[in-house]
């Protein structure tokens, strides 16, 4: 395939075959090659995730107001406690945007500074999530405790694992920009890690309001 | 991905612990191959071996229900029998052997020379075989899953120490399907990239052959499919062993909210079993009827339509569960309306055997075969969307009778089709046809001698998933029926596999066109090379390679053009030297391999099985991104 270094999402140009030597059997691009392989691919496995999390916050509003004992989310939630941790998170987004400009520059010290940034953002939101499942749990709630604790925690655990995930993707690229293995034609496996965080934290967009900011049953 | 230019030095090529696998023949280049046709040739073999499975699983129940009271099987052996038959047969056998058929013919069918990622191809080849041993060694590991292939809650997901469903089997089911659900995703990523940015020139989508055609619809299915029942099954296996309540009713918890998350991926995954054999016999009966397919677009509409109504029936399996008039009828009609894409089908494919030069190869028999059983399926199946009688036939055998009629009458014929389509093109020599008709023909009798009777035991009311039936009940001739016809089968499935090992050797030579095919895979050699296509081809018109065969003179008669004609042969003489194809790697395989142990970890709960599984996933991973793509 040939080095595709535009970001957007027009087709590339047809790039002239080389002299001499045949195209390899994968990533030519067809007819319609607006987006190259791995986006494509990227883009179609966050909209099967799409539905992984649709599934469960279904589940969640399905229960919502059905617990029967234990503390329920009033007695819980610390909002403007979480509302920080959701903005930083967003903004990480930010960063993330940064880092891939950074890089379709070949500005290395920049995207590792940016990259860290964006890491270093995602963890202090797990690290805030962690903080709130210890406070909820000191207060009573556990997996077991009612239909809250059980959706609450699966959904939102579910989604601190992806948040896991993008942070340990980011910090490999960190180590790949630091040990000169992310060349400029590898800007667009930025750009997917940068696809995949977008998603994370438009995906706890919606967690966070579905689950703190519409109003409680019986309120 | 990047094209690496030039080969990198040895040096850079080794990777991690493991040196970059070369070999391209023997043992090791199975396990390593990144080519398309070798993956395909892994997921029919494998999948053979669970058709195998599960129908020696089939055979037990029969002989446990050959006659009242049986003894063959306790009660317990005989839930986990028709729990494995039916997950088998889904998840192990009519998807792989799709994905298989796809993954050898998808590729070839619109001139690529590979499939978008090969790697990540081979990563869901093993993903399938190592989940299905997974979930068979539970066999050996305290008792098979024994909930049925749909684990109904709260049966399933009752806490471990409830006494509901001893044993570890419900937790080997639930992690077993997820593993599968990861390898179908990246398959059907796979598959869609390729369908969309790998044709070769000319082959706009609507010159895509319609067995391409429906791979692409299947894999939409499956992408939006397994999500939802990955839920589902993530919240019975903590319901199990985490003590969530999702599905306690005492606790407020919704059963049905399972029911509607396992159907919402279970209807969908009906077309994902069906519409790849409509994709085969709209490839076999133009074939053999030397007619082009009748009405192209509609069957290619038609399979989208069945795509996107799929996903708005599935409460048509719920239909008992009290869900009030309002949904019941919007369900039901919903239902009948699937039957009109469906129906228009199959005139299409009468429309195209009409007036045809028919030839009654065994693939063309297997073809018809399947019109005809599955009409009948289709049939019984919209009477199932009249929710009164659908109320009467619940749980029973006739439920039983219907979707064999669509799932082996349907799907296995047309897979049948295929296998004696397209193994001259695999292996370069022809299936016995005198075998192959032997096969048909026991394979159909013995088919509508199981699955006939069972509509009227049904009717009759013997109940489904019920180990035994007193005497006296009117139900003993036909179940007996229903067993010898079984055993035909088993004979049947014999006789293809006898087929096959015999004439990967003795069979006639079959040459690169043995059919006069019409699509691409045809205009290249039997077996085909590792490249696929010396020059990537360019296309004109839908059946490219039939129209570079023939032409019409003025009366529309078919006239052969000359041999060397048009572009034919541009490329003779071309042996491939330059063409740059991906290398073999390890890192799918010891990816995959993490999945299981970590699966083991979960059923066991041992964190430091865990620990052992995630290091492999992680350093599979790790050493997968470093290696160069190619």
């Amino acid at each position: 395939m040939a080095i595709i270094e535009q970001t957007d999402l027009t087709p590339a140009p047809p790039s002239p075959p080389e002299p001499g030597h045949d195209h390899g059997g994968h990533g030519g691009p067809g007819p319609s090659a607006a987006l190259t392989n791995p986006k494509l691919a990227m883009w179609l496995f966050l909209a099967s995730d799409c539905l992984f999390f649709g599934a469960f916050i279904s589940a969640y509003l399905l229960y919502r107001g059905r617990e029967q004992d234990g503390p329920t989310p009033r007695e819980l939630f610390d909002i403007p406690f979480t509302s920080a941790t959701s903005f930083i998170l967003l903004m990480s987004s930010l960063g993330m945007v940064l880092a891939l400009a950074a890089i379709q520059r070949g500005d290395h010290r920049r995207f590792r500074l940016w990259i860290m940034a964006t890491a270093l953002f995602g963890a202090t939101f797990v690290a805030g999530q962690i903080f709130e499942f210890t406070e909820f749990s000191r207060k009573g709630l556990s997996l077991d405790t009612n239909l809250f604790g059980s959706s609450f925690f699966v959904l939102t655990g579910f989604h601190g694992a992806h948040v896991c995930m993008g942070i340990l993707w980011l910090l490999s690229l960190w180590g790949m920009s630091t040990q000169g293995r992310l060349g400029p034609e590898k800007a667009e496996s930025v750009e997917i890690a940068g696809l995949y965080w977008h998603f994370v934290d438009v995906v706890w967009i919606v967690i966070f309001t579905v689950i703190y900011l519409m109003p409680q049953p019986g309120t | 991905m990047t094209t690496v230019e030039k080969a990198p030095p040895v040096s850079q090529r080794e990777v991690g612990l493991l040196r970059r696998p070369r070999a391209t023949t023997g043992f090791a280049s199975w396990l390593t191959t990144v080519d398309h046709k070798k993956i395909g040739i892994l997921y029919v073999c494998t999948a053979l071996v669970f058709f195998v499975l599960g129908g020696v699983e089939a055979l037990l129940i029969r002989l446990q229900l050959f006659g009242p009271n049986g003894t063959v099987l306790t009660a317990g052996q005989y839930n986990q029998m028709f729990t494995m038959h039916g997950t088998t047969m889904v998840f192990l056998v009519g998807m792989p052997i799709a994905i298989g058929l796809g993954n050898y013919f998808v590729p070839l069918q619109i001139g690529a020379r590979d499939v978008a990622f090969p790697r990540i191809n081979m990563f869901g080849y093993w993903v399938v075989l190592l989940g299905g041993i997974f979930m068979y060694s539970s066999f050996f590991l305290g008792g098979a899953p024994d909930g049925g292939w749909f684990g109904y809650t709260p049966l399933t997901s009752a806490p471990l120490d409830s006494g509901f469903l001893p044993g570890r089997g419900p937790d080997f089911w639930t992690m077993g399907l997820i593993l599968l659900g990861v390898g179908s995703t990246t398959s059907a990523i796979n598959f869609i990239v390729t369908c969309i940015n790998m044709r070769c020139p000319g082959m706009s989508l609507l010159r895509m052959p319609v067995f391409t055609w429906m791979m692409l619809v299947i894999a939409f299915l499956t992408l939006f499919a397994i999500p939802p029942v990955t839920v589902a099954l993530t919240m019975v296996f903590f319901d199990r062993n985490f003590g969530t309540l999702f599905f306690d009713p005492a606790a407020g918890g919704d059963p049905l909210l399972y029911q509607h998350l396992f159907w919402i991926f279970g209807h969908p995954e009906v077309y994902i079993l069906i519409l790849p054999g409509m994709g085969i016999v709209s490839e076999t009966l133009p074939v053999f009827s030397r007619k082009p397919l009748f009405g192209y677009a509609i069957v290619v509409f038609s399979g989208i339509a069945i795509g996107f109504l799929g996903w708005g029936v599935w409460a048509h399996h719920m239909f008992v569960t009290g869900l009030g008039p309002v949904a019941i009828s919007a369900f039901g009609l919903a239902t009948m309306l699937i039957a009109i894409p469906t129906g228009v089908k199959i005139f299409n494919w009468l429309g195209t055997v009409w007036g045809g030069s028919v030839r009654l190869t065994t693939s063309m028999l297997f073809s018809l075969g399947f019109i005809a059983m599955f009409t009948i399926g289709g049939l019984s199946g919209v009477m199932h969307s009249v929710v009164p009688a659908d109320t009467q036939q619940t749980d029973t055998y006739f439920v039983v009778a219907h979707f064999h009629y669509v799932l082996f009458g349907g799907l296995i014929l047309a897979l049948f089709a295929g296998f004696y389509y397209w193994y001259p093109k695999v292996f370069g020599r022809m299936l016995d046809e005198r075998m192959g008709k032997l096969n048909f023909w026991t394979m159909f009798i013995g088919f509508n001698l199981t699955f006939a009777p069972m509509h009227f035991l049904g009717l009759w009311g013997q109940p489904r998933r019920t180990y035994r039936y007193d005497e006296g009940l009117g139900w003993e001739t036909l179940n007996q029926l229903v067993t010898v016809g079984s055993f035909i089968i088993a004979f049947s499935v014999l006789v293809f596999i006898v087929n096959a090992v015999v004439s990967k050797s003795r069979g006639q030579v079959a040459g690169d066109d043995p059919w006069d095919g019409r699509t691409l895979e045809w205009s290249i050699s039997s077996p085909p090379p590792e490249y696929n296509f010396a020059e990537v081809p360019e296309v004109h018109s839908r059946d490219d390679f039939w129209h570079r065969k023939y032409t019409e003179d003025d009366e529309g008669r078919l006239v052969p053009l000359p041999s060397g004609g048009a572009e034919a042969h541009a490329a003779a003489g071309h042996d491939g030297h330059g063409i740059h194809l991906p290398s073999p790697s390890y890192f799918p395989l010891v990816t995959a391999l993490g999945l299981p142990i970590l699966g083991y970890a979960a059923v066991f709960q041992n964190v430091w099985i865990a620990l052992l599984g995630a290091v492999v996933l992680l350093y599979g991973i790790y050493a997968w991104a470093i290696e160069p793509a190619d």
